[in-house]
């Protein structure tokens, strides 16, 4: 464990927990994109550059712009007054240690623990590239195009100016 | 190459060398990165200093009125004094502000305006990160001001930065499409991710025109397309509505004072810097000479020559313009700068598949210019298009 990676995890960590406990909504989403910055920084780490790269443009330049804009838009600037907890905590709590508890047994009793850590693969943008040209060509051309077909099909809708009177 | 051309090259190799007797190994790299960081920092703030002067003067000039002349030789001093005055004016937060997304706002924009110079090749050998996917790191911390933008409009509780943030959000979120889709023909011709490998794909002469993809009528439209998404993402006029000054004080700073205040322009000219690099490295051939014959010229001489037209053309184009309304602003990057990208996208394809010779360029051409003619058509067919007749105020 570098320190690199203790200072991401713990930055991800805090940002994904402030997420959840912040009273202002609009704190909360901030919270998640440092989330996502950190785990693009943990990617990064891991030399997954265009993987690192799509986190950030995705997640961070899109999605937490949606969150923010989605906030703003349905309800007003102002922190509820409301408990942050709910006033079932403890059935949430119960439900939580039970999950963990299971997943705990169920990784511990896997085989995946008792294999060898294959040497990490140094993955290039090219090599990704190619893959994606050749080996994944078909689920490649079929995703461009039903997100090229709902680009232009957004465009039309709006195309038609309301006439006015 | 002459020793001219390398000439910062070989001067950070010596520098480097010199502090290897100093500090211990293990920092040099530490010591690298930061040489990089510093000139790039230096370079394009003092840059950012000259633009503020030229354009004011440019500004200035356009409408007939002299512009900055007091301060210093031709009023060339100026920027010091902005600065000076910028650094010693009271910081104001408001009351009621969030203050430490308020504090955040202008620090998140400046960093990732500064981080997209990673990547841009300045010069022969002269890049301070050769990232595989350089473009995608381009774009990627670019997305992230977007972010900063709403930060500070949201922080400031004020009506007027708060639909400044929500229009600058979604022009940027607009302008981005386009901007991005124009840039893809180039990768699809170079087959690389790379800025490094763009400049070198577009090395020697194409007949008696330098082999730059904006001769090539793809390029052409590619750039024209990247220029002016990048004049919005800077938010410039004729783009400027999230900081129109007769609408909204200033849009999303409206709440901003003293250096924060500066931190914004500070901001908005680097990333405008950054794109227009960007542009050059794409379509304007980097920093190459555009003849053998002007190869005496260093490499980042031609980069920074470049960079200056490009300053000029922005501020000749903010001085000409007037600002679009909101509607006509999403329009045109909806209905008419995506359609145009998407095309040019074939177009580049056609480009690579057909042989070369005059068929290849009389296809594309008209690839490029029936499609903006009809499409221009269609979108004005049915609008009435005449002098603007003012009742009340004459």
């Amino acid at each position: 464990m570098t320190p690199a990676f203790l200072i991401i995890a713990v930055l991800t960590i805090v940002a994904a927990a402030g997420a959840m406990t912040l009273r202002n909504l609009i704190h909360c989403a901030l919270a998640v994109a440092v989330a996502f910055v950190g785990l693009a920084a943990a990617y990064l780490q891991l030399n997954a550059q265009f993987v690192g790269f799509a986190q950030i443009l995705v997640y961070v330049g899109a999605v937490a712009i949606v969150i923010v804009f989605a906030a703003l838009l349905t309800r007003g600037g102002e922190p509820s007054s409301e408990a942050i907890f709910s006033k079932t905590w403890f059935a949430g709590l119960g439900v939580t240690i039970a999950v963990l508890g299971v997943l705990t047994w169920a990784i511990t009793r896997s085989v995946v623990t008792q294999r060898e850590t294959a040497p990490a693969p140094e993955v290039t943008v090219k090599q990704i590239g190619d893959a994606l040209m050749t080996k994944y060509v078909l689920p490649l051309e079929v995703i461009g195009l039903l997100l090229t077909a709902a680009l232009i099909g957004a465009v039309i809708i709006a195309m038609r100016d309301e006439v006015k009177k | 190459m002459s020793e001219f051309d390398q000439i910062f090259v070989t001067l950070k190799h010596w520098l480097l060398g010199q502090l290897a007797n100093v500090v211990p190994g293990a920092l040099l790299p530490v010591l690298s990165a930061l040489l990089s960081i510093a000139a790039i920092i230096m370079v394009f703030a003092t840059l950012f200093a000259i633009m503020t002067i030229l354009e004011r003067k440019g500004l200035g000039r356009i409408q007939n009125r002299f512009g900055p002349n007091r301060v210093g030789p031709f009023g060339f001093l100026q920027p010091a004094a902005d600065g000076i005055k910028a650094l010693i004016k009271e910081d104001l937060v408001p009351r009621a502000a969030d203050k430490v997304v308020h504090l955040l706002a202008p620090v998140m924009l400046v960093v990732p305006a500064l981080l997209v110079y990673a990547v841009l090749p300045i010069g022969r050998n002269m890049v301070a990160i050769d990232f595989d996917a350089g473009l995608l790191f381009f774009f990627a911390v670019g997305a992230a001001s977007e972010l900063a933008v709403f930060m500070a409009g949201w922080s400031s509780r004020n009506k007027y930065a708060l639909l400044g943030a929500m229009r600058a959000v979604a022009q940027m979120v607009s302008y981005e499409i386009p901007l991005i889709l124009s840039t893809v023909s180039v990768v699809m011709i170079t087959g690389t991710l790379s800025p490094v490998k763009m400049v070198e794909a577009q090395v020697g002469q194409g007949g008696w025109l330098p082999a730059w993809f904006v001769f090539t009528p793809w390029g052409f439209a590619g750039f024209v397309l990247f220029m002016i998404a990048a004049n919005a993402e800077a938010n410039r006029s004729p783009f400027d509505l999230p900081e129109g000054e007769s609408e909204l004080v200033a849009g999303y700073f409206t709440e901003y004072s003293g250096f924060k205040f500066a931190l914004f322009f500070l901001a908005e000219y680097l990333g405008l810097f950054a794109v227009s690099g960007l542009g050059i490295t794409l379509f304007l051939g980097g920093w190459q000479a555009p003849f053998p014959a002007l190869e005496f010229i260093p490499s980042w001489a031609w980069f920074f020559a470049k960079l200056l037209g490009l300053i000029v053309l922005f501020i000749w184009t903010r001085g000409t313009l007037p600002r679009l309304r909101v509607d006509q602003l999403m329009n045109f990057a909806w209905k008419f700068m995506l359609p145009l990208a998407l095309i040019n996208l074939l177009t580049a394809a056609v480009w690579h598949y057909m042989p070369p010779g005059s068929p290849r360029w009389l296809v594309c051409s008209g690839m490029v210019v029936g499609p903006y003619v009809l499409l221009g058509r269609g979108l004005l067919a049915g609008k009435h298009v005449a002098k603007r007749i003012y009742r009340y105020a004459e």
